[in-house]
């Protein structure tokens, strides 16, 4: 009784809180001096159609930098906790076969989204989307095919080569940024080129497609470390 | 548009709400309550594309709706496989 009360007081101060919010919420009729900043000075500086783009990978690049190490590091770990349950030749429990749709449908499917992804995130700088949605989509490839084939074995070798070699572009691309061009993540490394086209924009679609293959390797090592494990 | 947004918005919410509820409250199979919690993802996406941020909504689409929903399916069979085997 004392619970549930507690927790209807609880739900109530939330609601209340949210209210507060909502009912004190004035639209801004006009973007603010930062939003206005890249608004105004994106497509002349960048050459990046998709102002999102612009501001993820070269006005905010750093950021870009740190996430990508958090999801290197969350990737590692899972690979550290996981290691210990991993088993070396074929001690698997024999699985019930998958249905008959799942694997005609994987077959279909698998080559079509990786098509997709790739073209998310090769695309990032001219539409919405780009290198962290582009490599979810291929770790969901990935995680497809597992899906479809349970005792399916990724090459851990070519995941981690995939990985570290994204990684050292990224980077590398933004210490040249250093010596040719404004700083480091800076852009104009590369002519910048036509607004809207695929080749423009300087280094953004060459870091955010690094970006999305590092992302879909690392996607892609979790998940084969999780298939690779016998206690789950 | 401005007149479709708060009824769309209303609906959007609300699908939500029974989504998640039906979520916690399913009892009868869990399938039933991964593909609804992933529900829950697809209509917030909806909402983000309302709202004008398509980029979020494409993140919250491939990886919330997506891969999360894969990935429970992926971990139910091998808990299931394990447990019979």
């Amino acid at each position: 009784m004392v619970k549930s009360f507690s927790v209807l007081v609880l739900l109530l101060g939330i609601g209340a809180m949210f209210a507060a919010l909502l009912l004190g919420y004035v639209p801004d009729s006009e973007l603010n001096q930062t939003a206005r900043y890249y608004a105004d000075k994106t497509a002349s500086e960048t050459g990046a159609a998709n102002i999102v783009a612009a501001i993820v990978v070269t006005y905010r690049g750093l950021d870009t930098l740190g996430e990508v190490t958090v999801l290197f590091l969350s990737a590692a770990i899972v690979g550290l906790v996981l290691a210990s349950g991993h088993q070396q030749g074929k001690m698997r429990h024999a699985q019930p076969p998958s249905g008959e749709l799942l694997v005609i449908g994987v077959r279909l499917l698998v080559p079509l989204i990786l098509l997709l992804g790739v073209y998310v995130f090769i695309n990032g700088h001219l539409t919405p989307g780009g290198g962290f949605q582009g490599g979810a989509i291929l770790a969901s490839a990935m995680l497809l095919l597992l899906l479809g084939d349970p005792l399916r074995t990724f090459s851990h070798k070519l995941i981690a080569i995939v990985e570290s070699i994204s990684g050292l572009v990224f980077v590398g691309m933004g210490i040249l940024g250093i010596f040719y061009a404004g700083g480091f993540l800076d852009n104009r490394v590369l002519p910048l080129g036509t607004l809207g086209e695929v080749f423009s924009a300087g280094a953004i679609p060459i870091i955010y497609s690094f970006v999305g293959l590092k992302v879909g390797a690392e996607f892609s090592s979790m998940l084969a470390n999780l298939s690779g494990t016998e206690e789950l | 548009m401005s007149n479709l947004f708060i009824p769309m918005t209303v609906l959007l919410c609300a699908s939500m709400i029974v989504a998640g509820l039906m979520s916690i409250w399913s009892k009868r199979s869990l399938p039933i309550v991964m593909l609804s919690s992933g529900l829950v993802s697809l209509l917030a996406s909806v909402q983000y594309l309302l709202l004008a941020a398509p980029d979020v909504a494409m993140t919250e689409a491939a990886i919330g709706s997506g891969l999360t929903t894969f990935l429970f399916f992926f971990v139910l069979s091998r808990v299931r496989g394990g447990a019979n085997g």
